[in-house]
């Protein structure tokens, strides 16, 4: 339920970010130097080159005569005047003035088709004149609600950051001074490395806005930090080994899985509660729309508490015993579990099994991480390998990589890049787009540490990848890794206290109920198929006859003798014989078309072909 | 058919209407009369009856019969006699006297009328006024129809309903109290000014203006009266025509064709000093005229009334005389003319020669074709120039060939514009007779209005007519004046394409009926031509489309897993890249985890194979076994119920759908039913929905503002009906949306009695009834 495609919104009162890095290696940019390059760019009038020229134009006046160019095109816009006067039978208004660009402003087809959710997939059955009506509605509303939102992307305004390797070069050879030299100080100032060797490794956790960072030491270290400006919020040790932390729904409050229950502090660091249904926790997931606090114990328990009024929803025995891997899915906001036995389990409050299970690894489930918008799931076993599973239906494996010492610690950013920690290296993968899965042939960068890795995780919002290690925290920069464009009513990095105040009651306002947490959340979009079957039956009982029934066949009377009871019966069987014998055609002909299909099935699969995986 | 009974009906309904209220005030005001009367008689009727209770007068009251003592003359009673009175009984005694012939003729007239229809009975007529009211009714309520209509679909409802009113002003308005101020505005209207754009109060260019100058508005008031006049004058000649007509005497008919036959003398005799050759022309007509009557048996005595003659001719000196006559003009007419002798037919003896002579044989084809002798035709054919000279117009249209076509072979001269819109008016006149009889009329306030395609549809016709005609000619080898063989030559390559169409239907073609008929023939040849035209490019798209489908069949193979598990086919276990090694020993790699990579394999496959196979199982719907042991055979321990027994008690339960990871080898899905979600779901199928597709598709978009711009969220949830606080509602009225209120009040007429419909709303109801 997280990440659904959402309208863009722009965000309403908040200072333009300068921060995106876009770096090459041997040319160190600076600041003035960037802005230079927009402002060429600025200068062109035409748009983006690499947009089609597809568009989409609502409500096309039929007899306007509009310009056959799209006004998305790769040449800079020449001056249209001679063109303009070329069809003078075009509208024309009392002035005698022509409009340069008749027609409403031109959409891009694939970012309308980005906002469709009508599934035209399926044929509907014939429908009545009224119904077909209440469907055409239903669709013009929703090409009109999709030009609108394709038509805000324009307020979209920054583009993501990226890094190029200069002709040929790896760009995984690039080391994280390189990128702090050639980027611009206030992005340079995102790097940073806290050595705390004293407390031991460290598990890191960023709040949803990005802004906040807490992180716990095994030696029971536990701080709150704004790290862009490096205030510390407050720093205690709880005396206790602490497991993992996690922020709640917003930066004051702050879930600790200590050595024995779960606590939960207050950015002041004092505790408010301790809660111990929850013990011996070692993982921590905060679903924040559901207002639920997942966390998965040594006893082999998956507990959901609903932190807004403080209730445990449920409490799900995995029966695989102890948990130790654990990670959301911000898509549907189902919880994915590693086992030692290779499976993943994916479960919701609602069902007390899960909802599947998945056989990943022939070794135990090391690491699980889901990205942003519920497609993809990596993996990493005991047998070392780093798996990318489709999680639309067919959960299998799209890339299998295996890996020296297999990945102790996975991560998705919001922008679709991979990092896994293996032993003191992290390595991020990137994919080629932002829905593709990244792909692991090349690393995109990779680093190392003081330490091993303990704790993975990218910041929302920022290019800035946060690592927690048996030597302290580092956060690194990774171009690319962050949405450039934040949701200013939905998780706002500078929003005041006031501002998160209110959010906050929004927020809860329309908190999703647990027990609609299922794998595909459109679903709930169905009908009920089950009841309303039932619901016929049970009328039908009721009635003593079903009204939609086709009313049986009642021969007519008929004069000279010839409606005799016999004569009736034979009518009746007459028609009953034909409408059997139509039906067994249909079984006959759909028979048929199995077996063809079949038989073609054999056929092809006698002899794979290695380009089949390509065909969809 | 029903349509038509249903008018029987209620012509005979109205006929029956129409009688039953003359009889019933005749009898009203002559009962008035009778009314003293009838007491009196009945009054002297009750004594008697009283008196002869006592047995004793009884005969006497049978026995009297004797004249009634009440003879009145303005009261004829019949009581006495025991018949009815005849009407030939009151003739009798005015037979013999002569002054009463205009008494007898009056009698004679009410005697020949027929007797009135029984008028039905009450149910019946009842059931037909309940029919009428009910069409009336309903067509009054269709008119609510698109309002109706158009309020359920609107997407909002705003409460109390106002009509819109335009707030825009026009842009002429806003400009004109507007002036230039700053520098940038000041330099905009300078350019403005250099490029004569219109900046002041018309703004229009000058382009728009010449264009709304090229027709002034009184030119056009002018010609639309000058349309309407020539209109009017058709319409009186027509009427006129019409009536003449109908003339039924002879004698007036013979003046008037003597009338014409002598202004045709005058005629040709100022044409022989004005102008010998057309004079020429004429004397030829008349050769033709004699020829025509040689070829005929007109005036040979053969004919019916000649030999009815010649019975009576031995006794009667007039008939006698009559048969002279006619064989004298028979010899007359077969005579040759001499052509230096002009003054051949002095007396107008010979009607019927001139009349033939004043009437050209194009005149008479025109009228063969066209149905009935149209006088406004002939007209139009022979002599237009004077009104030609007078009514060309300096703005005259090119004519159009259709026109040109439908004109008199013989003369090119070019025809007025109003000319030709005569005759399209009559042409539609008589088309629009003829639609008349075979259909429903049209609504008469339509004559006026002239649409295109109706208008297209005519001109087609008077081609294809002018064609039809032609070919008659040609077919009939009829010969005809010079001026018209070139013409038909002329026209000859453009009929050359109806050539085949016309062959087949070697009749004439008579009526506008049948040349419609023709051009639906036409028509549909058009259609057939354009039909496998259509099928070969549909059967071009197939071949198009077939390979598609096998593409489509193969993409769902692909889908299709093989049975395999992914951990047992070894993926890319090189690594292409190999990423940094580290050197370090982890801390975090323990004893156990040696130990646990060691040892993973092949178990951890088949425990899952084996779980999944379980959780299969447990899915399946059982089967239900319902055999008792020992139950028809020996039981007890270790004996088994017979195999036949245990198939034939076992109930099968149906095969459930096939589960969701049926080819997923790797994974196991829940397939039990979540009820905490199933509960949110909606459950029942709402109104115009039949299948839970279509319902689900218009509740796929999301409404909330999460999803959408916030233009978007609002108008998503829009409230359908929106009222205004402390505004009263009214009911919808027909002023509201544009209709006339009247049709209200006549349905409220309607609806409150029924019964007591008043004449004039009888009469409506039949109108519309009939149409």
């Amino acid at each position: 339920m997280g990440e659904m495609e959402t309208a863009p919104k722009p965000g309403r009162d908040v200072p333009p970010k300068k921060d995106k890095l876009q770096t090459k290696r041997k040319k160190p940019r600076r600041y003035w130097e960037e802005e230079t390059v927009p402002t060429t760019d600025g200068a062109s009038p035409g748009p983006p080159c690499n947009k089609k020229n597809r568009e989409l134009r609502p409500q096309r006046p039929k007899n306007a005569h509009i310009l056959k160019k799209s006004r998305i095109s790769k040449q800079p816009q020449v001056p249209k005047k001679p063109r303009e006067w070329k069809n003078p039978e075009s509208q024309r208004s009392l002035s005698g003035a022509q409009d340069p660009f008749p027609g409403p402003a031109p959409v891009p087809v694939e970012v309308v088709q980005k906002f469709c959710r009508i599934d035209k997939s399926r044929k509907l059955p014939r429908s009545k004149a009224k119904t077909r009506s209440r469907l055409e509605v239903a669709e013009a509303e929703e090409e009109e609600t999709s030009i609108k939102a394709a038509r805000s992307e324009l307020l979209l305004a920054e583009e993501p950051g990226f890094l190029e390797g200069e002709d040929g070069e790896d760009t995984a050879k690039i080391c994280q001074a390189d990128i702090v030299e050639a980027v611009d100080i206030a992005s340079a100032a995102k790097h940073f490395d806290l050595n705390l060797r004293q407390f031991g490794p460290y598990r890191l956790n960023y709040s949803r806005t990005g802004r906040h960072l807490a992180f716990g030491g095994r030696r029971g270290h536990v701080a709150a930090l704004d790290w862009v400006t490096k205030k510390l919020m407050c720093e205690i040790n709880v005396m206790e080994a602490v497991r993992d932390i996690r922020f709640l729904h917003s930066e004051a409050l702050l879930a600790v899985a200590q050595n024995r229950w779960l606590h939960i502090y207050d950015n002041q660091g004092i505790e408010l509660h301790c809660i111990r249904r929850c013990d011996r926790v070692t993982r921590l997931e905060f679903l924040p729309f559901h207002f639920l606090l997942a966390t998965a114990s040594e006893t082999g328990f998956l507990t959901y508490l609903d932190v807004s009024v403080g209730k445990i929803v449920a409490a799900l025995n995995a029966r695989a015993g102890r948990l130790d891997v654990m990670s959301q899915n911000p898509y549907n906001a189902v919880i994915h579990l590693g086992h030692s036995n290779g499976t993943v389990s994916l479960w919701s409050p609602a069902m007390k099994e899960p909802l599947a299970k998945i056989l990943c690894h022939r070794g135990g489930v090391r690491a699980v991480a889901v990205d942003s918008t519920g497609t993809y799931m990596a993996t990493s076993g005991l047998d070392h390998q780093l798996k990318i599973f489709d999680l639309r239906g067919t959960y299998q494996p799209l890339s299998t990589r295996t890996l020296p010492h297999g990945a102790g610690h996975l991560a998705f950013s919001q922008r679709g890049l991979l990092v896994a920690g293996m032993g003191d290296v992290v390595n991020i993968w990137a994919g080629q787009g932002k829905g593709s899965p990244p792909s692991l042939e090349q690393p995109y960068l990779t680093h190392r540490l003081s330490g091993p890795v303990h704790g993975l995780q990218f910041c929302p919002f920022e290019d800035v990848l946060g690592v927690g290690h048996s030597g302290g925290v580092t956060s690194m920069l990774v171009p690319g890794a962050g949405e450039p464009n934040f949701d200013g009513l939905e998780s706002n990095p500078y929003r005041s206290r006031k501002q998160r105040q209110e959010w906050e009651v929004k927020a809860l306002l329309e908190k999703v109920p647990a027990e609609l947490i299922c794998l595909d959340p459109r679903a709930l979009a169905e009908v009920d198929v089950i009841s309303l079957e039932q619901g016929k039956k049970e009328r039908i009982e009721r009635l003593g006859y079903d009204p939609e029934a086709k009313a049986p066949f009642q021969p007519k009377p008929k004069q000279k003798g010839r409606s005799s009871t016999a004569s009736l019966v034979k009518r009746k069987r007459k028609v009953m014989d034909e409408e059997h014998r139509d039906k067994v055609r249909q079984s006959l002909q759909l028979q048929q078309q199995q077996q063809q299909k079949e038989a073609k099935a054999k056929s092809t699969g006698a002899r794979p072909s290695a380009l089949d995986r390509f065909v969809r | 058919m029903t349509a038509n009974r249903l008018a029987e009906s209620l012509l005979a309904l109205s006929q029956q209407e129409e009688l039953v209220d003359l009889p019933k005030d005749y009898l009203l005001s002559g009962s008035e009369d009778e009314g003293d009367n009838d007491g009196e008689r009945e009054h002297q009727k009750l004594l008697e009856a009283i008196s002869s209770l006592d047995g004793k007068n009884r005969r006497k009251l049978a026995e009297r019969s004797e004249a009634s003592l009440k003879v009145s003359e303005f009261n004829v009673s019949s009581e006495g006699s025991g018949e009815k009175l005849v009407l030939a009984d009151l003739l009798e005694p005015v037979k013999t006297s002569s002054s009463l012939a205009t008494v007898k003729k009056q009698l004679n007239r009410v005697k020949s009328k027929k007797t009135v229809e029984l008028p039905l009975n009450k149910e019946e007529i009842e059931r037909i006024h309940r029919e009428v009211a009910f069409n009336k009714t309903a067509k009054v309520l269709s008119k609510w129809d698109p309002v109706v209509l158009k309020n359920r679909q609107a997407e909002q409802l705003v409460f109390p309903l106002e009509k819109e009113e335009p707030a825009i002003a026009p842009i002429e308005h806003v400009l004109s109290g507007w002036k230039a101020r700053t520098p940038l505005e000041q330099e905009i209207f300078n350019l403005l000014h250099k490029n004569k754009q219109p900046v002041a109060d018309p703004l229009l260019t000058p382009v728009e203006k010449a264009s709304l100058q090229a027709m002034s508005l009184e030119e056009a008031k002018m010609r639309r009266a000058e349309l309407q006049r020539a209109r009017a004058l058709q319409s009186y000649y027509e009427a006129k025509a019409r009536r003449e007509k109908k003339i039924k005497s002879k004698k007036y008919h013979k003046v008037v064709k003597k009338g014409k036959a002598k202004k045709a003398l005058k005629e040709f005799e100022q044409l022989r000093k004005v102008n010998p050759a057309a004079a020429l022309e004429e004397l030829e007509k008349i050769e033709k005229a004699r020829m025509m009557e040689r070829m005929s048996l007109k005036h040979q005595n053969s004919g019916k009334w000649a030999k009815s003659k010649a019975i009576m001719a031995k006794y009667d000196l007039e008939a006698r005389q009559a048969m002279q006559e006619q064989l004298a003009k028979n010899k007359e007419l077969t005579q040759k003319l001499q052509v230096a002798s002009e003054s051949e037919e002095e007396e107008g003896g010979t009607e019927e020669k001139v009349e033939e002579l004043l009437v050209p044989d194009v005149v008479n084809e025109v009228q063969m074709n066209a149905d009935g002798p149209n006088p406004w035709m002939l007209r139009s054919c022979t002599s237009d120039t004077k009104e030609a000279a007078t009514q060309e117009d300096p703005e005259q249209l090119p004519e159009p060939e259709a026109h040109e076509v439908s004109e008199s072979e013989g003369e090119d001269r070019p025809v007025a514009e109003e000319e030709i819109l005569l005759r399209e008016f009559e042409e539609r006149r008589s088309l629009r007779k003829r639609s008349e009889l075979s259909q429903d009329a049209e609504p008469a306030g339509s004559q006026e209005t002239k649409d295109s395609s109706s208008q297209e549809v005519l001109s087609e016709l008077r081609v294809l007519s002018q064609k039809l005609k032609e070919n008659d000619q040609s077919r009939k080898q009829k010969a005809s004046s010079e001026g018209t063989i070139p013409q038909v030559q002329r026209e000859e390559p453009a009929t050359e394409e109806e050539e085949p169409l016309l062959l087949q239907r070697p009749e004439r073609v008579q009526t506008l009926e049948e040349l419609e008929e023709l051009g639906k023939e036409e028509c549909f040849q058009n259609k057939e031509l354009s039909r496998p035209v259509l099928e070969g490019q549909q059967s071009e798209r197939t071949p198009n489309n077939r390979p598609d489908a096998p593409k489509k069949k193969k993409k769902e193979q692909m889908i299709d897993l093989q049975n395999l598990l992914t951990t047992q086919s070894p993926s890319v276990k090189s690594l292409a890249v190999p990423t940094i090694e580290e050197l370090e020993d982890e801390e975090e790699r323990n004893q156990r985890q040696m130990i646990k990579e060691a040892f993973a394999g092949d178990d951890v496959i088949r425990d899952f194979l084996k779980e999944k196979r379980e959780a299969v199982e447990a899915s399946k719907p059982k089967d239900v076994d319902l055999t008792l042991p020992g139950w028809g055979e020996w039981g007890g321990v270790g004996l088994k119920p017979s195999a036949k027994k245990r198939r034939r008690f076992l109930i099968k339960a149906p095969e459930g759908p096939p589960r969701k990871d049926k080819n997923l080898p790797n994974v196991i899905i829940n397939e039990k039913r979540n009820i905490h979600t199933a509960a949110h779901q909606v459950r029942v199928l709402p109104y115009p929905f039949t299948h839970h597709w279509q319902f689900e598709r218009t509740i796929q978009t999301p409404i909330g503002s999460t999803w959408n711009t916030q233009r978007a969220f609002q108008k998503l949830t829009t409230p359908k009906v929106v009222t205004k606080p402390g505004h009263i509602i009214n009911p919808i009225k027909a002023e509201d949306v544009g209709y006339r209120s009247s049709s209200r009040s006549d349905l409220s007429v309607i609806q409150r009695n029924p019964k007591r419909i008043t004449t004039r709303h009888k009469k409506q109801l039949k109108k519309s009834s009939v149409d």
